[in-house]
């Protein structure tokens, strides 16, 4: 699976364990939440980063109080008609104000890149053929926004009032 | 009315050129049906049983003359040479061919439309009072909020993947004309001791399988908060609303199991965090906006008539087409006209290309190039000098738009059902051209005075069947087509659902029962009573007599 950031296809340094499976030696790590939950402690003894899977039903005030732990939260869309993660991501960003890397797994595509990422998403494990090409196809459809999130680009009313 | 600005046109062009992008990508195999549907979708696009429907919006049912010229041509060129107008003030074509659609679009884009949102899982077209801004009962005008609530919903990054569609519609009237509590979200504007306009807030509405009149989440918000507000409902919505069973998945669900008090609770925190944030409103943008939906330029006229009053009194198929069509203008010597596109025996909401062209001129002529389409798919003109009425009306004469029924039997609400639409289990505009023709008496539809009758061609209730004060719903019933007969809905102020009175019927029985039990209404009302005020005063019991009097079921 490819990851894009910030546009381009990078090295992913990060590994997901999933339920019980055992812990690499070293490295930066996705866990689950329940993993989390019961494993802190051991997670983050390991001395390097950690960070969180959440299902698109698992809510961001599950992790609200671990954020300063956490250096990555992941957010799970089962199938990209699933928004939750949509209100999850800016949740996290927003109200939470989480500055580490959020990341959109699961059924991620090119038509669904620009809402993440106006919704605070800054990472994609995308299954494409050229995901830098999708970026900059998804990035340059609109040059206009309604809504104010925590990406910051100024929405129409503020271009109209200065 | 609201003109786009250049970031308005922008974002309108950028999104058509990027459907022709999705079109693309589709053809060539990039992605699957699957993944290309809710693109579609939310373009407007939908695959009925024979062909794709093009649904239109008309924001909050307010068009121009050139935007409905542009719709005739749409019409002429790329359909069968008319189009429909549906209960959310939309315009709606239903021969439409997926490779013409790039080219549609940019035709709307050019003159300000587009069908963004108008199908799909988001925040459907916001609907209004087809009066605001002219109704003399009016407190405040809708218009500017129907507008920002529009710029607001419009692509929303957070909300295009909602559990299911989300309607809102905002009245401003004591009486309301917009449906507001039959709504996912139900706005009200009103104005509290201290004189200053707010909203009460209705939420949980909505018809479909699962009916539910919306209850008042909150009795007065500065409107102000408008923005933040429904942002808060929304979220807690796209977070707890059900996925498990699209059935289920509407937020009157969500309401409905969590309760009022806990679904108030959380909107509530949410609010509170948010209420002040970026959402706020610059004064500068709600004057903006409210600029273009400053009154035209009245004359000062005299409110009585005598031209109007002499034509009335010679003219008796005139006086007719007055005494319903008309409604009160709160500026002297104007009237509000309700045209009606659901002429005797003829599909409810059609209109051809050339009665939209003939509309066209007329709102040029007589309303100041401005028109508004209905959730009762008829169309208004706001503004017409009362001395101007007679002229007009010779002129939807000629083109087949003057059609004295609004509000009597034959003006119906109809889904498109089993003729267009892949869900349905029954036909409903054959029914509703039977209807209308057994009722095609002008006298007999006068005596029997203001009516809703609602009719939707299956349980998910496309049209409103459970707010008609007389409802039909067509279900299969061992592969025939049977009608089912709802009494009491009402969608108004006081709005009520409907329930069923007992079995079906076929297509001539329900012509027939309901003649009986408007028949039954006649006998029993007071002087004065409505239908829906007969039937509450009386209850189900008399009319369920006379529906099945005769009949196997009945005595």
């Amino acid at each position: 699976m490819a990851l894009l950031k910030a546009g381009k296809l990078v090295d992913d340094a990060w590994v997901h364990v999933s339920g019980d499976d055992a812990l690499p030696a070293d490295g930066p790590v996705i866990v689950p939440l329940a993993r989390w939950q019961a494993d802190s402690e051991a997670l983050l003894g390991r001395g390097a980063p950690v960070g969180v899977l959440l299902r698109s039903n698992e809510p961001p005030e599950s992790i609200a109080d671990d954020l300063g732990q956490l250096a990555l939260v992941a957010l799970d869309f089962p199938e990209f008609k699933d928004g939750r993660a949509y209100s999850s991501a800016r949740v996290l960003r927003e109200r939470h104000g989480f500055s580490g890397e959020l990341r959109a797994v699961g059924d991620v595509d090119l038509e669904h890149l620009h809402f993440m990422h106006r919704c605070g998403f800054d990472a994609f494990e995308i299954d494409s053929d050229d995901p830098e090409r999708d970026w900059q196809i998804a990035e340059s459809d609109l040059t206009v926004w309604y809504q104010p999130t925590a990406d910051g680009r100024p929405t129409a009313i503020q271009r109209r009032h200065g | 009315m609201y003109r786009y600005d250049e970031f308005d046109r922008d974002l309108v062009t950028q999104r058509a050129k990027q459907f022709a992008r999705q079109v693309q990508r589709r053809l060539a195999g990039e992605m699957t049906e699957e993944q290309f549907l809710p693109l579609r979708l939310k373009n407007g696009l939908y695959l009925q049983l024979h062909a794709y429907m093009l649904r239109i919006n008309v924001p909050y049912g307010v068009l121009s003359s050139v935007q409905l010229r542009k719709l005739a041509h749409i019409a002429r060129t790329y359909d069968k040479d008319y189009g429909h107008w549906t209960t959310r003030q939309n315009m709606q074509f239903n021969w439409i061919k997926l490779e013409d659609m790039p080219e549609i679009l940019l035709e709307l884009a050019s003159v300000e439309m587009h069908g963004i949102q108008s199908s799909g899982n988001c925040i459907r077209n916001i609907t209004a009072d087809e009066y605001a801004g002219v109704a003399a009962d009016e407190v405040e005008d809708p218009r500017v909020w129907c507008e920002i609530l529009r710029q607001w919903s419009s692509l929303h990054p957070e909300f295009s993947y909602l559990p299911r569609k989300f309607k809102i519609a905002v009245t401003g009237s004591a009486h309301d004309r917009a449906a507001v509590k039959v709504h996912d979200i139900g706005l009200r504007l009103h104005r509290n001791a201290a004189g200053e306009p707010g909203f009460e807030v209705f939420v949980g509405g909505g018809l479909g399988r699962t009916p539910f009149v919306g209850q008042s989440i909150r009795g007065f918000l500065p409107t102000e908060h408008v923005l933040s507000y429904c942002e808060a409902i929304l979220r807690v919505y796209n977070q707890l609303g059900r996925r498990d069973n699209k059935y289920k998945a509407r937020i009157k669900i969500l309401v409905h199991e969590m309760g009022l008090d806990e679904f108030g609770k959380r909107v509530e925190e949410e609010w509170q965090r948010i209420r002040d944030g970026a959402l706020a409103l610059p004064e500068a943008e709600v004057a903006r906006i409210l600029a273009c939906f400053a009154p035209p330029a009245y004359e000062t006229l005299p409110d009585a008539c005598p031209e109007l009053e002499a034509k009335v009194a010679e003219d008796a198929a005139f006086a007719t087409w007055v005494r319903h069509q008309l409604a009160s203008h709160k500026q002297p010597g104007y009237a509000i006209v309700n045209v009606s596109c659901t002429p005797i025996g003829r599909p409810p909401g059609d209109v051809s290309s050339a009665q939209m062209d003939a509309l066209a001129d007329l709102a040029d002529e007589f309303n100041f190039g401005e028109l508004r389409v209905t959730h009762n798919q008829n169309v208004v003109l706001t503004d017409v000098r009362k001395q101007d009425l007679y002229a007009l009306w010779q002129a939807l004469v000629t083109n087949g738009l003057a059609t004295p029924n609004h509000a009597l039997i034959s003006d119906t609400i109809c889904c498109p059902g089993l003729d267009y639409c892949s869900l349905a289990n029954a036909r409903s505009i054959p029914l509703a051209e039977k209807l209308s023709s057994r009722f095609a008496d002008q006298a007999r539809q006068e005596e029997i005075g203001e009516i809703y009758v609602n009719m939707s061609g299956c349980i998910n209730a496309c049209g409103h069947h459970h707010v008609g004060n007389i409802g039909i719903v067509g279900v299969d019933k061992k592969n025939s087509e049977l009608y089912q007969l709802m009494l009491g809905g009402n969608a108004e102020e006081d709005a009520s659902l409907g329930k069923i009175l007992g079995p079906g019927f076929d297509e001539d029985g329900i012509v027939d029962a309901i003649e009986r039990v408007v028949d039954a209404y006649l006998k029993i009302r007071k002087d004065g009573e409505r239908f829906i005020e007969t039937y509450r005063r009386v209850g189900a019991d008399p009319f369920k007599e006379a529906a099945y009097s005769g009949t196997a079921q009945g005595g």
